[in-house]
């Protein structure tokens, strides 16, 4: 594990002026414990980031501060150099987020839950039984999706980064219950994202098996 | 179509959301059970003599209209709050505050409309007289939306917590007094064959505050709850 892009100050000339998302001295308390301080990193186009570190080190924390979900204690977000607060349209428009709880209806199919993903965002031309079809739930786009396994409805949950147009995705724990064909399809969706110009943040206990020099990693609570 | 329009987020969140209320029909029968129930119960619990029931028929009804919409907010946000639905919402591009209303409205499609549709039926079991009616009809109809849009807000405050619902009365009852008072008493005027054209003004200058005002509050507490 390294910890390599932690605790460097933050570049607010370059990358400021074009597309990225900066954190600024973040800083995240829960429960009167400082879970981490003083972060500061960038993620730029063509960039997985990964944040690794013991359970309850903050890491869904980081995400939620990331997509403006919950309010950092200290420090900003921003992106494309102004703090998400104040850009919330734009940057929601970049932004898939894909958290533990998948947001995913057990009432209803793929297809509906689909579609309403796509109504809120930024569709990006795939259509959902599409989407499905790439992540190996063919024949099941009208199943209710309680009907379905924890792994196939991770599956659904992910469908969503295909068929938003969206430049920014930050997942939790993507491949939970996901089978080995799962994670490496998922792997290979990551890294098309990235030579495409998109940014990836995730977090995961399971060792990427992607190359090393692909990715660049954050380690908190060390 | 790809970029985003905020009249379909609007149409496609209504649709889901009845979607989601009529696979679940039990829970949706639940409110207007309580409603028919409840009224029924008068007759035999107070008097089966027409000319005490007539007399209370009206405040009985919005009491029991009142109680059930506050039974069902429930529905309104706690499924996509344990699903992770709600952040997904308020990760959209679109103002959160519309999306809101399109899910009030579906609370209210499912919940106010059958009570506004039951409501004459059950003021003939309570001798309503047939003057009051109309009025009846139109103060459900301007209170029963008034009663979901200020849910909304105390169900998007106390969404996060385990046990809301005492907390949930306590918040939404003070404001729901109001709507109540001038709902009964738009409909016990009108069986004393008076005007009731200020009650009526009243409702509707409330619900035109509410509709502009509470989806915005609804939105902020949102944000609060799941932060």
């Amino acid at each position: 594990m390294q910890s390599a892009v932690q605790e460097q100050p933050p570049d607010t000339g370059s990358a400021a002026a074009g597309v990225s998302l900066q954190a600024v001295g973040l800083e995240c308390v829960r429960d009167d414990r400082v879970l981490f301080r003083g972060l500061n990193f960038t993620l730029e186009p063509g960039q997985i980031l990964q944040v690794q570190g013991r359970n309850g080190s903050g890491k869904t924390s980081l995400l939620r501060i990331l997509c403006g979900l919950s309010p950092p204690a200290e420090g900003e977000v921003r992106w494309c150099g102004e703090n998400i607060q104040s850009t919330r349209p734009e940057y929601f428009a970049e932004l898939a987020y894909v958290g533990h709880a998948h947001g995913v209806k057990g009432e209803l199919t793929p297809v509906e839950n689909l579609n309403l993903a796509r109504g809120l965002g930024r569709a990006s031309g795939m259509e959902p039984v599409e989407a499905l079809e790439h992540l190996g739930l063919a024949g099941y786009e009208d199943v209710p999706s309680r009907f379905l396994s924890a792994g196939q409805r991770r599956r659904v949950a992910l469908a969503r980064l295909l068929i938003l147009r969206a430049r920014v995705w930050v997942l939790d724990e993507p491949f939970t219950a996901l089978d080995v064909h799962g994670v490496d399809f998922i792997e290979s969706m990551l890294l098309g994202h990235k030579d495409s110009g998109g940014m990836v943040m995730l977090t995961t206990h399971q060792p990427l098996r992607m190359d090393e020099s692909h990715v660049t990693r954050i380690l908190l609570g060390a | 179509m790809n970029e985003p329009s905020l009249m379909r987020a609007f149409t496609l969140l209504l649709r889901r959301d009845l979607t989601l209320a009529f696979r679940h029909r039990s829970e949706l029968a639940n409110p207007l059970l309580f409603f028919v129930i409840v009224i029924s119960l008068f007759p035999m619990g107070v008097s089966p003599e027409s000319r005490v029931l007539q007399m209370i028929a009206p405040g009985v009804i919005w009491v029991a209209a009142l109680l059930a919409t506050m039974l069902s907010l429930d529905m309104m946000f706690r499924s996509d709050y344990e699903d992770g639905s709600l952040e997904q919402l308020l990760l959209s591009p679109h103002p959160v505050s519309v999306l809101v209303l399109a899910k009030v409205l579906a609370h209210w499609l499912v919940t106010g409309l059958p009570l506004l549709v039951l409501a004459p039926l059950l003021g003939v079991l309570l001798f309503l007289p047939i003057e009051a009616m109309p009025a009846l009809v139109a103060s459900l109809a301007l209170g029963t939306p008034l009663l979901s849009l200020i849910g909304s807000i105390g169900m998007a405050l106390t969404v996060g917590l385990r046990r809301s619902g005492v907390l949930l009365s306590l918040l939404v009852l003070p404001l729901y007094v109001p709507v109540l008072i001038f709902g009964a008493n738009a409909v016990d005027a009108a069986a004393a064959g008076l005007p009731v054209t200020g009650q009526m003004y009243f409702l509707g200058a409330m619900l035109v505050l509410a509709l502009s005002l509470s989806p915005l509050a609804t939105a902020a507490s949102l944000r609060i709850s799941v932060s």
